[in-house]
């Protein structure tokens, strides 16, 4: 052990630890509690680069050149802690000065180092006690480990293949970001649509509802075609869940025809142009299924969502069969759908019709649970959810001009009211309870 | 002989512009270009008029010029200057009508082109995704510059019962954007934070300068009577282009949106009116099938397209696209190289 390193022991004689200087140690503060504060930290730093330049200012006669500013942030920090604390260093500083632009710049350095020099002076006398925020916990975890536990995560997020999903997950935030991304022109945002709505949808389609579709074989797999179903639920839930079940079957985006009120209210008009959505105006209707959409359409209209409780699946008037006309323009198919299962979500019970007008709403919905809960009264009642679609009405085989032949549209819009109502009492026959 | 175009409102830029753009075509004799302040750029060919349609000295300019055709550009959003809403209604109507007298009387005329503007369908929840030509505006405006265009459209049909020898060509333009114009849309898109209706994300058609251009020039030169919807492809929404330029949008309530829209006015910061909200809330499309199909013109920008060349004439905002580009470089490699 000739050539043995020299371990030092002890704390090779720094003071306050017990050699003999005149400051207590370091724990020997922290049992004399709270000592006088030093000067606080934040202020002076944003103040520090401002004396600086005023000198230069001052000196140089002139105003300062851009290229001056720049040096400011390079100053230490150390002379941040103590510029206000070293009044002494501006006067030297003052005295070197050129008017010279170069000058001034190395004079910034200068100050600096003279700044820095003061401020390991004073550091040294006026050291700050230990405050309990330097034993915060974050305050310990360097930098690598908050990476690693960010690798981590996305590694739960995405599995195991994360990195090139993590990749398309920036790329798709930064599109979103910058705007760049495609809406057809009634507004439909398919991303949003697929990632974002339809997710969401889905959990309580599967888990809370359990829906079940029957003949989704009815829906043509191209081609416009218009989806007729029946409405009811006091908010229209039904929509977005025939919705959700044909574009999860098929892979077809279901455009929903909506009221005008939709278009008013603020942030649902957003969400239902992004959705797809557009006005129930047989302008949009026939554009849509000429351009080969699969439109859908609940012509009950607010009568069907806000009828009370006690007349569940009893259809409403069917309009004034407007969709028929715009179905019959086309050439496209009906196809006429009946949903089980909405009807027992908000059961609606009540209504208050003199408040509604004056809010400009159809109606003021009172369930068994809205509003006496509150918040908790919108939690729709987890009632089993069947879906049919029936078989498609053809459309394309009448003569041009039949579409404004009142008779036969009202033969037509019949034939659709009563298809989906004898559709609707043999799925209540196969629906065990309410529940299951 | 060639023709003899008048164009109306050449003060402004792309009247001058495009007078100047006429003047250049081989099957032009002459562009007279009129308006009350002279244009403050070159004019090339055309010969400039300093006459006011409100006056009658705007027929004799027509019957001693012989003057075939007629571009009636002068039916504008804001005036970009002194004068306020007034001022501009006098301007729009009460000029509409008096050049429209005067061209009454003119025999030699044979042409008339009318820039409009798809203001004239209005904006509100009841309007449905794409207008037609056919269709009138859902809710019939009582104000405004969507008034005033309504009532420049009826005065030209009238005219074009009257003077069925005349061909009337009605372009309605969707707004018009681009690196040199300035519209009420270009200063709204141009302010530091950009103030939209909170809760609605309405649906946008532009149309590019040159675009705008060209079509006059087709109307102008070609036989296509009627009235066309001219505007890009496509639509964007407000949050797109919000973003495409990378400027902060600020959403605020309806009124809020009109009370800064006024008090921009008075600091001639922007100018947006009570009918420029309901556009910011509801927004508007327009179908251009017969602008292809029976007018015979191709748009060389799309929607997307002439706001891109638009944003790229302005200093991007704080939120570029090259700063969104960069930060996601710097988060995928800080994460992708801490592995391993």
């Amino acid at each position: 052990m000739a050539d043995a390193d020299i371990i030092p022991i002890g704390t090779r004689g720094r003071p306050g630890r017990g050699s003999g200087s005149q400051k207590p140690s370091a724990s020997a503060r922290n049992l004399a509690g709270a000592a006088k504060k030093s000067t606080p930290r934040k202020p002076a730093k944003s103040a520090e680069p401002e004396p600086a330049k005023k000198t230069a200012e001052k000196t140089a006669g002139k105003p300062v050149d851009e290229r001056v500013e720049p040096t400011g942030p390079e100053i230490p920090e150390a002379a941040s802690e103590t510029a206000s604390g070293a009044p002494a260093v501006e006067i030297p500083v003052a005295a070197q000065a050129k008017p010279a632009e170069s000058h001034a710049e190395q004079f910034v350095h200068a100050a600096a180092e003279v700044a820095s020099h003061a401020a390991a002076r004073t550091s040294r006398l006026l050291r700050a006690p230990t405050r309990t925020d330097h034993r915060h916990p974050t305050a310990g975890i360097p930098a690598i480990d908050w990476l690693a536990a960010f690798t981590s995560a996305s590694k739960e997020i995405f599995g195991e293949n994360w990195e090139p999903r993590l990749a398309e997950f920036l790329a798709f935030l930064r599109r979103r970001v910058t705007g760049d991304y495609v809406v057809d022109e009634y507004g439909l945002d398919r991303e949003i649509a697929h990632h974002f709505m339809l997710a969401a949808l889905r959990p309580i389609a599967e888990k809370w509802f359990r829906v079940e579709e029957r003949g989704i074989e009815n829906i043509p797999t191209d081609g416009g075609a218009l989806v007729v179903s029946n409405h009811s639920g006091t908010v229209p839930v039904d929509g977005l869940m025939t919705a959700l079940s044909i574009h999860d079957k098929t892979g077809r985006y279901l455009r929903p025809l909506g009221a005008d009120l939709v278009f008013k209210l603020p942030i649902v008009s957003e969400l239902a142009r992004k959705g797809g959505a557009t006005l129930a105006c047989s302008e949009d209707a026939e554009r849509m299924l000429a351009g080969g959409e699969l439109v859908g359409v609940w012509p009950e209209g607010f009568k069907g969502i806000g009828k009370p409780y006690s007349e569940r699946y009893k259809l409403q008037r069917f309009g004034r069969g407007g969709f028929v006309s715009s179905a019959m323009r086309a050439g496209v198919p009906i196809i006429p759908t009946s949903v089980v299962g909405a009807e027992e979500i908000y059961p609606l019970v009540g209504n208050i019709p003199s408040l509604a007008r004056l809010l400009g709403v159809p109606y003021i919905p009172i369930t068994p649970l809205f509003p006496w809960l509150g918040p908790l009264g919108l939690f729709p009642l987890p009632s089993k959810w069947l879906i049919e679609f029936g078989e498609p009405i053809r459309t394309d085989d009448y003569d041009e001009g039949s579409a404004d032949d009142p008779m036969l549209v009202f033969n037509v819009t019949d034939q659709v009211r009563e298809t989906i109502q004898q559709t609707l009492y043999s799925l209540l026959m196969q629906r065990k309870s309410v529940f299951s | 002989m060639g023709r003899v175009v008048l164009v109306t409102g050449v003060s402004r830029d792309l009247g001058r512009r495009f007078a100047r753009q006429l003047a250049e075509s081989p099957g032009v004799d002459r562009v007279i270009g009129v308006d009350v302040t002279p244009p403050r750029g070159d004019m090339g060919k055309v010969s400039f008029v300093r006459a006011d349609i409100r006056n009658p000295v705007i027929a004799k300019v027509i019957v001693r010029e012989h003057v075939d055709t007629v571009v009636h550009m002068s039916v504008i959003a804001s005036t970009g200057g002194p004068g306020g809403r007034a001022a501009l209604k006098e301007l729009n109507v009460i000029g509409t009508m008096q050049l429209l007298a005067a061209c009454q009387q003119a025999p030699d005329l044979e042409h008339l082109v009318i820039k409009s503007s798809t203001a004239v369908y209005g904006a509100s929840h009841r309007d449905p995704a794409m207008f037609t030509e056919g269709m009138n505006a859902t809710r019939t405006p009582t104000s405004g510059y969507s008034k005033q265009v309504a009532e420049v459209e009826g005065y030209v049909r009238g005219f074009a019962r009257r003077r069925p020898d005349v061909r009337v060509t009605t372009l309605r333009m969707a707004s018009i954007v681009g690196p040199v114009i300035t519209t009420p849309m270009t200063t709204y898109f141009k302010l530091p934070v950009i103030p939209t209706v909170i809760g609605f994300n309405p649906r946008m058609q532009f149309l590019h300068e040159h675009d705008a251009l060209g079509s006059l020039e087709h109307a102008t030169l070609n036989d296509v009577p009627g009235t066309f919807n001219i505007a890009g492809d496509g639509i964007i929404m407000m949050s797109q282009a919000v973003r495409r330029i990378g400027r902060p949008g600020l959403p605020m309530p309806a009124f809020a949106v009109s009370t800064i829209g006024s008090t921009m006015r008075q600091a001639r910061m922007a100018d947006f009116s009570r009918e420029q909200v309901a556009y910011l809330t509801y927004g508007r499309g327009v179908d251009t099938t017969l602008m292809r199909t029976r007018f015979g013109y191709e748009p060389r920008f799309t929607t997307a397209e002439a706001f891109a060349d638009f944003g790229a004439s302005i200093t991007p905002g704080v939120i570029g696209v090259d700063r969104v580009r960069h930060a996601e470089e710097i988060i995928a490699g800080a994460l992708g190289g801490s592995r391993g």
